[in-house]
């Protein structure tokens, strides 16, 4: 009886609570609404890149465009991903979405690296330098795009925050490595790749961190 | 299986998601019949999962709750009944996680119990115990009949004094006499004893 009482009381106490709220848009408008960001993003860094450097280097090596495209691709689905598996109800399986086209840019980045190893001309590694730069590229443009991500994704329920939060950061990584072909003069090399694995893992392991304690529940 | 059937359901779901859009537009009655009405459902879905009875309805509180927090993402072209369900099995797998945590750190010795015994019951303790009971037994049967009866009813039984006066045929009155009188005569001897 006692016990009854209390989740009475429990109801009375949120509906009297209880504000008008406007309803969330659906998980596709909002997956929409942060690749407009990114494709924001993509537009400011393109004023400064040498375009016509970027077409002729995507165009020599058909794998790069392909590793562009994967990364693309698996930002689009992966946001999408996260902002379905954010919503009470909608299947775990969401998160399998960008799997494809995730295992694609790996393919297609794995292959550039391969060929620049293939290749006669200097160091089968490539500049250490250029790869930290690449690292830090793609980890300063990841912290707009990540708390956009966040801020978006709290404003849901994720129950099941920590396989929300990996695929929001595997969203925020591939957005990042995509933007970072504006900015990127090289070849693939293996440091590259080496550094651009790392820069996904750190934004993963960055998101999972934060990952979204206001949902849980009270205790 | 406590399953509804499906046209029910069906109806009961049309009838939840109609009034959970009304909530989200702020109507507070139907918000309180929406809680209200879908606490057995919750409770079913807990209880299925595996929850414990004497907990479930911890969880149905955390249910309501995230309810509450997550009632904007709820889309009234979809089922509620999904929706809330959802919510229902992901507190409670939460739940019986944060319940095998606990379990895990936290130990249930009983032996323990055995090894670590009260350092009170002592060999000296538990004989001096005996020999007060024996003395007390004694220093009852050594009152007056009338006492005897008062002390047996009121402090050894616990009957209320109009038990007592009932089973005697004595008035209340007269049994507490008896009763002070007995408390008396017993302090009297046990404080002389000491």
């Amino acid at each position: 009886m006692a016990r009854e009482r209390t989740l009475d009381s429990v109801v009375a106490h949120l509906s009297a609570d209880l504000r008008p709220v406007r309803r969330l848009p659906a998980p596709p408008v909002r997956a929409a609404a942060w690749i407009g960001l990114m494709a924001a993003m993509a537009a400011a860094l393109s004023v400064f890149c040498d375009l016509p450097a970027l077409r002729d280097r995507l165009a020599a090596a058909p794998d790069m465009w392909l590793a562009v495209a994967g990364s693309t691709a698996t930002a689009m689905l992966a946001a999408l991903a996260a902002f379905e598996l954010s919503v009470p109800g909608r299947s775990p399986r969401w998160a399998l979405l960008p799997m494809p086209t995730l295992i694609l840019w790996a393919w297609a980045s794995g292959l550039g690296c391969l060929r620049t190893w293939g290749a006669p001309s200097p160091s089968a590694l490539g500049p250490v330098g250029e790869a930290g730069h690449c690292l830090t590229h793609i980890l300063m443009m990841s912290v707009p795009l990540m708390t956009v991500m966040m801020v978006m994704v709290r404003r849901a329920c994720p129950l099941r925050p920590n396989i929300t939060a990996l695929v929001s950061g595997l969203a925020v990584a591939a957005a990042s490595a995509t933007l970072l072909n504006f900015d990127h003069p090289y070849d693939a090399s293996a440091t590259d790749l080496l550094a651009h694995l790392v820069a996904v893992l750190l934004v993963i392991i960055a998101n999972q961190l934060f990952a979204w304690r206001s949902t849980a529940p009270v205790r | 299986m406590e399953r509804e059937s499906p046209a029910r359901s069906t109806s009961a779901d049309t009838t939840w998601s109609a009034l959970m859009a009304a909530a989200q537009n702020g109507d507070r009655a139907a918000y309180e019949r929406l809680l209200g009405d879908c606490i057995p459902h919750v409770k079913r879905v807990v209880r299925r999962t595996g929850v414990r009875p004497e907990s479930v309805d911890d969880v149905v509180q955390d249910v309501l709750i995230t309810v509450h927090r997550a009632r904007a993402t709820y889309d009234p072209a979809r089922s509620f009944a999904n929706w809330l369900s959802a919510i229902a099995q992901r507190r409670a797998i939460d739940h019986l996680r944060h319940r095998g945590r606990q379990d895990r750190r936290e130990v249930w010795d009983e032996l323990s119990y055995e090894s670590y015994p009260d350092a009170r019951a002592t060999p000296d303790a538990v004989l001096d115990g005996e020999d007060r009971g024996r003395d007390m037994r004694v220093a009852v049967a050594a009152l007056s009949p009338g006492q005897r009866e008062a002390i047996e009813l009121l402090a050894i039984r616990q009957r209320s004094l109009g038990e007592a006066a009932a089973e005697t045929g004595k008035t209340k009155g007269a049994l507490k006499v008896n009763l002070h009188r007995a408390l008396k005569t017993l302090r009297a001897r046990f404080d002389g004893a000491e």
